[in-house]
């Protein structure tokens, strides 16, 4: 088959509107604030060499922030920022998704403007600056008739350099609840679709390269005087974004939002609640690739209305306890904590997807390991993997801590690669996890934690503090909870991490509600 | 001669780099109306500086200023450029600017009408001889080294001022060119009834277009006069500016014959 054949383009084009329109959105806003913000910053700064250094200083420091971590770190302080005008000026605005990204995009974009209004206004001959003054010209006629114009062909290259890297840069605004072009990469990365990998770069770069010339063809226009071409360059800008606005603003927006974290058992299960909320006549969306600590906030803040996490992870994570409760108890403290805070625990989907050690079968039979305590005496000769955040969380300490634990070495790795890592033997154990169908598919064992380091991982379903009296929303979940057991799971996420068409998490969601409405 | 000086620096210093080089030096000079005064001396006496301070570009230290009989720093200094026609030596014409543009920058700035103001800018064009049908929007970087400066003259005559200040604007052009515009401005000086003050650092171009001649040495004014009167001055650096243009008068004379001779 053709790889143009592949039915997943078709796939990948339906939501061309929805997240091209997003994308565009977003970077046309980021790009505007970065312009009324750095523009005449640079203006002021341009006869002040102390302010200049600063203001470059500053912008440069944030351009060596990784777009990844600036946009991260975004989320947060809004929502800090949101509870205190709530409690101050009682009023309140969400910290997910659009403002976040926004504002750190138009963050980004600051240096190169700034840095070339700068070099470009000081490029100016200092004879036609005295020129000016001696025609009579106010400093402020000087500036608009004769520096700025004269800096323009270098400030619009700032310009436009800021454009491509925020049409880049945004791609990556998917983990904070911004739908964007990213959202093809990232679900393509998490489920091996590479088709929506390809197309996801190959739109952004369309993208960036269009804006990239109309902004050309203005600066053409602007600088030889055409207003033929100026304005065929404005047109363009203004037709690129009203095509992007015109979908978006005709469809009413679905009254269900569906969160999933960064990886495939949760675009899967995401899919399956909207599948499950349709068939129930609801109207929902997805809201992929969110960040685990995003995710839960967004919650919180009515942002999302329902998603799937896991029992471990809230206990550990979003509540900082250590303690290993049985598991039962673990489950009813957890759904106090959580009604604390008008969040409902609303029960369990029947399966763990917990961290496990993990390694190939027939090397775990060679040393004769079966559990950690076994492996506890071998590690120091060898490797473990895990995924980014595993070596910095409480069961990697807990585990050390229970067993004793001391590998040779430690490798952070991206979670889709580990298990090929480890059944290569590039590693020798992986923390994987429990419900992942690559331990299947490579011959893995998962080793008993007789000890109980790990706690509990259940998949929950969490439902927004304004759905908590939702009885429509719960009648139509409720047929989810103890339908999904842990081989049904395994089977779904490595069928999902298959690359053929079959593999898009609606099909797999579809196959995963048919075979646990069998049972 | 009227009795009112049309500009008079009365000991007028400007010095820079925190005090520490004295640029004017306690220099007093009285500008008639209508005459031509060239500012003769080499770099660094400080001719730029003393032209400066007339329109303000550049603000004096001590002394007093007057144009037009008001004190300049009692005056609007944008208001005060706009009344003062001024030419570069390389023209410094804003490079993004038509011709048209150029010139009627002033009356621009002044609030004329557009339909003013392209009048105005057909009948400077005229005045400067440049053909207004070729040469109207052209920019700049179209025109010759004498083009331009053909327009510089005319920006600075735009809004129809009676002080020209010129900072050797004939000094970058060949002397063909330079000989051409030197004459035909001389010619507007009178016709226009202009007051102009000129920089130069040669002898022969002041001697040959002005009615009076300030040379300038290490900020001081050395000497101020008609051609006859500096040419009585016993100061050794006046006599030497002179001696210049003098024996190469008497060589060309001897090299290029003149009609009737052999």
């Amino acid at each position: 088959m053709s790889i143009l054949a592949d039915p997943r383009w078709r796939d990948a084009l339906s939501h061309l509107a929805d997240y091209l329109g997003s994308h565009v959105r977003l970077s046309v806003a980021a790009l505007a604030l970065g312009l009324i913000v750095s523009l005449p910053l640079s203006i002021a700064a341009r006869n002040r060499p102390w302010f200049r250094s600063v203001l470059l200083g500053l912008s440069s420091i944030v351009q060596t922030v990784p777009g990844l971590a600036l946009l991260a770190l975004f989320y947060p302080l809004l929502l800090a920022l949101a509870s205190i005008t709530l409690r101050w000026f009682s009023f309140s605005f969400s910290a997910f998704g659009f403002l976040p990204a926004m504002l750190a995009l138009a963050l980004y974009s600051m240096l190169p403007v700034m840095r070339n209004t700068i070099t470009g206004l000081n490029g100016v001959d200092a004879d036609l600056l005295q020129a000016a003054q001696a025609v009579g010209m106010t400093e402020r006629q000087s500036l608009f008739t004769v520096e700025l114009p004269l800096a323009l062909p270098v400030i619009m290259a700032g310009i436009r350099t800021a454009a491509v890297w925020v049409i880049g840069t945004a791609t990556l605004s998917t983990p904070i609840g911004q739908t964007s072009l990213g959202n093809y990469i990232f679900a393509g990365l998490q489920t091996q679709n590479w088709v929506f990998v390809l197309f996801g770069c190959i739109a952004a770069a369309v993208l960036a390269l269009a804006v990239d010339q109309l902004l050309a063809l203005m600066e053409n226009g602007l600088r030889t005087r055409s207003r033929l071409r100026a304005a065929l360059g404005g047109a363009g800008i203004f037709v690129l974004v009203a095509a992007t606005l015109i979908p978006t603003l005709a469809r009413s927006p679905p009254s269900y939002i569906v969160g999933a974290k960064t990886f495939t058992e949760q675009y899967v299960l995401s899919a399956l609640i909207a599948q499950q909320l349709r068939d129930a006549g609801l109207s929902a969306s997805a809201r992929e690739g969110l960040g685990s600590n995003v995710i839960f906030d967004a919650l919180a803040a009515n942002d999302i209305d329902v998603y799937v996490d896991y029992s471990g992870t809230l206990w550990a994570n979003q509540f900082h306890r250590s303690e290993i409760l049985p598991r039962d108890k673990l489950l009813a403290e957890l759904k106090t904590i959580l009604a604390s805070q008008n969040i409902t625990l609303f029960g369990e989907l029947g399966f763990e997807n917990a961290y496990a050690l993990v390694m190939p079968k027939a090397r775990a039979d060679a040393l004769g390991i079966r559990s950690i305590s076994d492996l506890a005496s071998r590690a120091p000769a060898l490797s473990i993997g895990g995924d980014y955040e595993f070596f910095s969380r409480p069961e990697w300490t807990a585990l050390q801590r229970a067993y004793g634990l001391s590998f040779r070495a430690q490798r952070t790795m991206q979670p889709d690669f580990m298990y090929a890592a480890v059944a290569s033997g590039e590693v020798d154990v992986i923390a994987g996890y429990s419900s992942d169908g690559l331990i299947a598919k490579y011959n893995l064992v998962v080793l008993d934690d007789v000890r109980q380091a790990i706690p509990p991982y259940d998949a929950v379903l969490l439902l927004a503090p304004k759905r908590a009296g939702d009885e429509a929303l719960q009648a139509a979940l409720k047929p989810l909870l103890g339908s999904i057991d842990i081989a049904d799971m395994r089977e779904a996420n490595l069928r999902a991490s298959g690359s053929d068409a079959a593999a898009s998490p609606g099909a797999v969601a579809r196959w995963l509600r048919e075979s646990s409405s069998r049972r | 001669m009227p009795a009112t000086p049309l500009i008079a620096y009365s000991h007028v210093g400007k010095a820079f780099d925190a005090g520490r080089l004295a640029a004017v030096d306690d220099v007093s000079l009285d500008v008639r109306e209508g005459e031509f005064l060239a500012i003769v001396g080499g770099s660094g006496s400080g001719k730029t500086t003393l032209l400066r301070l007339a329109n303000r570009l550049i603000e004096a230290d001590k002394g007093r200023i007057t144009v037009e009989g008001l004190d300049v720093r009692a005056v609007n200094p944008v208001k005060l450029r706009r009344r003062i026609g001024y030419v570069f030596q390389s023209g410094s014409l804003f490079p993004h600017l038509s011709v048209v543009d150029n010139i009627g920058i002033t009356p621009k700035l002044l609030g004329w009408s557009q339909a003013e103001i392209l009048a105005r800018v057909d009948e400077l064009l005229e005045l400067v001889r440049l053909d207004r049908t070729t040469h109207r929007d052209r920019l700049p970087a179209e025109l010759s080294g004498g083009q331009r400066q053909r327009v510089g003259v005319a920006r600075a005559l735009a809004a129809r001022p009676r002080i020209v200040l010129m900072d050797e604007p004939f000094g970058a052009l060949d002397p063909l060119t330079r000989d051409a515009l030197g004459e035909d401005f001389r010619a507007l000086h009178i016709k226009l009834g202009l007051t102009t003050v000129m920089i130069t650092h040669d002898m022969a171009e002041a001697l040959l277009l002005a009615d009076r001649i300030a040379v300038m040495r290490s900020g001081k004014l050395l000497s101020l006069g008609t051609p006859k009167e500096l040419a009585q001055s016993r100061d050794g650096y006046v006599a030497q500016l002179l001696n210049t243009p003098r024996r190469q008068a008497e060589r060309l004379a001897a090299l290029l014959p003149q009609d009737g001779e052999s």
